[in-house]
């Protein structure tokens, strides 16, 4: 899917979508935080709830939730904040460097490399 | 096309996976960014985009958009599963301006960016070198062959302004390996640097 310019999004259907919430602790949810399924959908739940709760049976990052959706990623971060409010989904969120230093542990760097060589 | 890469294009993720991880290609139009994302990602390159709406314009920024109500930034994706636990996600970034005030809320906590560069435009790489030493960004500059001139790696590392201690490499982003390379270069410096930091402690 490809993923449509907001430019041209209807604003009517960008409010309908986020429920009308225009802000939201964002920063809680990184668009490399791993989303999981913690529920099957139910009837009358809002159509992109219902998408990412298929989609997320298996673990899902934020940003190819928002690829697969074609929303912009703050749009998908608010709809997951309903998930995640309602525990429907859980977030796995990445192992942060330490926000002074920016440098990732010498251990985690050693299993990156690790990986990649096997590839 | 490698059948075997598009085998795998809606592979799920293994129930396992618990901590994603982030590395950012930056260049300029045209330079190799998806083609290198595409050559190393276990799935096809995903496209997505973020808009940085007035009210979520950070203080510091604010200037810079002061005339737009909304900033729209595009980007392309791909991932590798590293193990059970950890994915590295692969952006491939434009290096235009207004991508920059969006680099915080993308791409805080990134372990580092690739620099691609083309020696044709070797100019189209001063910004974003510029912009990744502000954010306090580790990166390698990459040279990406199209079959310019031959420059020597020295005059390039000149025509940047590049310091002593930045990794730069040869590379050609449609090769899986000449790709896995540059990553591994990449980390690479990013463990010399993060030890260098642990020991100084
Ligand atoms: N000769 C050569 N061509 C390359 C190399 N890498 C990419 N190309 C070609 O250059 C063209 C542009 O590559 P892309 O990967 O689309 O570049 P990009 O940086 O993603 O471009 P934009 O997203 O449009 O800014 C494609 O036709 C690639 O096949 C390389 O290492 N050598
Ligand atoms: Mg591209």
């Amino acid at each position: 899917m490809t993923s449509r310019s907001v430019d041209r999004e209807d604003p009517d259907r960008l409010y309908i979508v986020t429920g009308g919430r225009s802000r939201v602790d964002e920063d809680s949810i990184d668009i490399v935080s791993l989303i999981v399924s913690e529920c099957d959908p139910t009837p009358g739940m809002q159509s992109e709830h219902v998408k990412i709760l298929r989609m997320c049976t298996n673990p899902m990052a934020v940003v190819e939730i928002a690829a697969e959706l074609g929303l912009p990623v703050s749009v998908v971060k608010i709809l997951l904040c309903d998930l995640l409010d309602t525990g429907r989904i859980t977030a796995r969120h990445p192992t942060m460097a330490p926000a002074k230093t920016k440098l990732p542990e010498p251990d985690i760097l050693k299993q990156v490399l690790l990986g990649l060589e096997n590839l | 096309m490698d059948l075997k890469t598009s085998d795998r294009v809606t592979a799920p993720l293994r129930s396992t996976a618990s901590n994603g991880l982030k590395i950012v290609i930056v260049g300029g139009f045209g330079v190799g960014k998806t083609t290198m994302v595409r050559s190393v990602s276990e799935i096809r390159p995903l496209s997505t985009e973020e808009v940085m709406t007035r009210a979520g314009v950070g203080i510091d920024e604010t200037a810079g958009v002061r005339d737009k109500t909304t900033t729209t930034v595009a980007f392309d994706f791909g991932r590798i599963s590293l193990n059970d636990q950890m994915v590295l996600y692969l952006f491939g970034a434009p290096g235009q301006q207004r991508f920059w005030f969006l680099w915080d809320r993308l791409f805080s906590g990134t372990l580092g960016a690739v620099v691609l560069v083309d020696t044709r435009r070797v100019e189209d790489s001063w910004y974003a070198i510029d912009r990744l030493e502000h954010h306090g960004m580790p990166f390698i500059v990459a040279r990406n062959d199209f079959g310019g001139p031959a420059y020597r790696l020295e005059d390039i590392r000149k025509a940047l302004d590049l310091s002593d201690d930045v990794p730069l490499i040869d590379c050609d982003a449609r090769e899986r390996e000449s790709s896995k390379k540059v990553l591994i270069t990449l980390v690479n410096h990013l463990y010399a640097l993060s030890t260098a930091q642990e020991s100084a402690r």
